[in-house]
């Protein structure tokens, strides 16, 4: 018996080590990436197949939400497809292959996550680490805006009001982490922190979409949809010329 | 060696069965959290040792917030509201800000002042340094005390003298924040998003009901609600309003909410003789009064 386990102990001794001598081999083999120069990648995000049918809102809980949607009356977000089966929403950002400055750089601008006839605005906001950004409302009516992240990450959930008239929040986060928003008071209200390291970009209502400030090299390229979930490429950006990386998700 | 094998990967298929409906965010193994077993807490000039907490944990604790602190205790299943899971580092009484933890007075309170309507009894039973122990004890499940300070506690100006115009006021700020949208308008937990309230982990929660007799969670006297709207309860709906109720505004709203109260109070009283209506759910929104 005790020989068993020993053996055993061994076995996982040796896969231990060498999964770690793997990981050490890709990290020396990413640090011939040069930070010298800034390229970009570009590229579109579709949808193929038919899009999930988006729920209208309901907002009767609230008049004031009523009369500010009666205009254009609102649906969910989590798909949201515009023409030419451009996926809006997608947040893309490099997943491997970044170092150095041009992966711990902090964007200086402060993107402003907007509450407006009671709905989030954008729906998804992607963020770098400890990047700061403003949560604002344009609403007449009272908004809780409680971000749930995991606090094992290292991200702390809180939870503030924003009466009308309400002073804009500054607020950063820790870790990566794709981290739900919502509002209790209104329960359809439904967004996302989406916290990454590295340049990011977030697809517009077209499907199209930039990541700026890459230097040359090879990189992972990782698209993330809150519903169909993440897809990854290989892309190569050569010095003064744009990496290209167009994603198609499918429709359930 | 395969048979062996085999066994284990059917107790792991099993044990991965059983706990993902529990939807639980921990993560930690008792290897983790033993190595914070050093863990202290300050209370006054009481110095409390996680260490010297262990009996007491697992005598009286242990069987609703679990071996590894995470609430999954064997009374799980049967407890609503569920069992404060101590890896998260979130708490609902805090003197804090939102999002910062709680001091170690904080916790120490809580064991002795328990939560009115769950199933948390008064551990008033336990000496002091036996609470203080505890307090360290729940410490070192949580890897967010090694790499966090609690929050500065907020400041909390000394209590003014209950008038009519407060009362009045108080009633104002309780139109302005829409505190009714939850509690509803008489402070009966009514309200328009009364029905659809989650905690954290999306189980179902009720606001709090002022008119049927029960203490609040967190404390049931004038500085507690003073505490519990300028802090939020973390983990609940109930959000933080310390940006937006000023210090003055605060206590106008604390002797507004005692209005609402079944018990006997001054407040009550002079609410009757003014005559006092419940706020209009469908007014406009009132302006923010000289906000800063």
């Amino acid at each position: 018996m005790r020989k068993r386990s020993m053996r055993s102990r061994y076995n996982f001794a040796a896969v231990l080590s060498a999964v770690v001598l793997v990981c050490c081999g890709a990290l020396i083999s990413n640090q011939n990436v040069s930070a010298a120069g800034e390229g970009k990648i570009t590229g579109t995000v579709k949808l193929e197949g038919t899009a999930p049918h988006m729920r209208g809102i309901d907002m009767s809980k609230d008049p004031y939400c009523v009369k500010a949607s009666a205009s254009a009356p609102a649906h969910m977000e989590n798909v949201v497809v515009g023409s030419g089966g451009g996926l809006e929403h997608v947040v893309l950002y490099i997943s491997d292959g970044l170092t150095g400055g041009a992966l711990t750089a902090v964007p200086s601008e402060e993107p402003v996550f907007d509450q407006k006839n009671c709905m989030y605005t954008p729906h998804v906001l992607a963020l770098d680490i400890n990047q700061k950004f403003k949560v604002t409302t344009s609403d007449q009516t009272t908004h809780n805006i409680h971000p749930n992240p995991n606090p094992m990450t290292g991200n702390i959930p809180w939870n503030q009001s924003q009466p009308p008239g309400a002073a804009a929040i500054e607020k950063s986060w820790k870790a990566t982490e794709w981290i739900p928003v919502q509002c209790n008071i209104h329960p359809w209200m439904h967004g996302w922190f989406a916290v990454v390291k590295g340049p990011y970009a977030t697809s517009d209502a077209s499907g199209a979409y930039t990541i700026n400030n890459v230097p040359p090299g090879s990189y992972t390229v990782t698209a993330w949809q809150e519903d169909l979930g993440t897809q990854t490429q290989k892309v190569t950006v050569a010095a003064g010329a744009a990496g290209s990386a167009n994603f198609t998700f499918k429709g359930k | 060696m395969r048979t062996r094998l085999r066994k284990w990967s059917l107790w792991l298929g099993a044990a991965a069965f059983l706990t993902l409906p529990l939807a639980s965010w921990a993560q930690l193994s008792t290897f983790d959290i033993e190595t914070r077993i050093g863990a202290e807490s300050h209370v006054g000039n009481i110095t409390g040792h996680a260490k010297d907490a262990k009996a007491d944990y697992r005598r009286y604790c242990v069987g609703c917030h679990g071996v590894l602190g995470d609430g999954n205790g064997e009374n799980f299943p049967w407890v609503d509201p569920k069992p404060r899971d101590f890896q998260l580092g979130v708490f609902k009484c805090r003197s804090t800000p939102t999002g910062t933890l709680p001091t170690d007075e904080d916790l120490f309170d809580t064991i002795a002042r328990g939560m009115d309507r769950s199933n948390m009894p008064q551990w008033s039973t336990f000496t002091k340094q036996e609470r203080a122990d505890l307090v360290a004890w729940v410490k070192h499940f949580s890897p967010r005390w090694a790499n966090e300070k609690p929050g500065a506690p907020i400041t909390i100006p000394p209590e003014p003298e209950v008038t009519p115009e407060r009362i009045k006021a108080g009633r104002d700020v309780f139109a302005r924040v829409q505190c009714w949208k939850c509690h509803g308008v008489q402070g009966m937990a009514n309200g328009p998003s009364a029905a659809t309230l989650t905690d954290d982990q999306g189980r179902p929660i009720q606001p709090f009901n002022f008119t049927e007799g029960a203490r609040p969670k967190c404390g049931d006297t004038d500085r507690d609600l003073y505490r519990i709207f300028m802090t939020g309860l973390d983990g609940t709906p109930m959000p933080s309003f310390a940006d937006n109720i000023k210090p003055d505004e605060a206590w106008d709203l604390v002797f507004y909410l005692r209005t609402f109260m079944r018990q006997h109070s001054k407040e009550k009283e002079l609410a009757k003789q003014l005559g006092l209506k419940p706020v209009d759910p469908n007014a406009p929104a009132p302006a923010a009064s000289g906000q800063q």
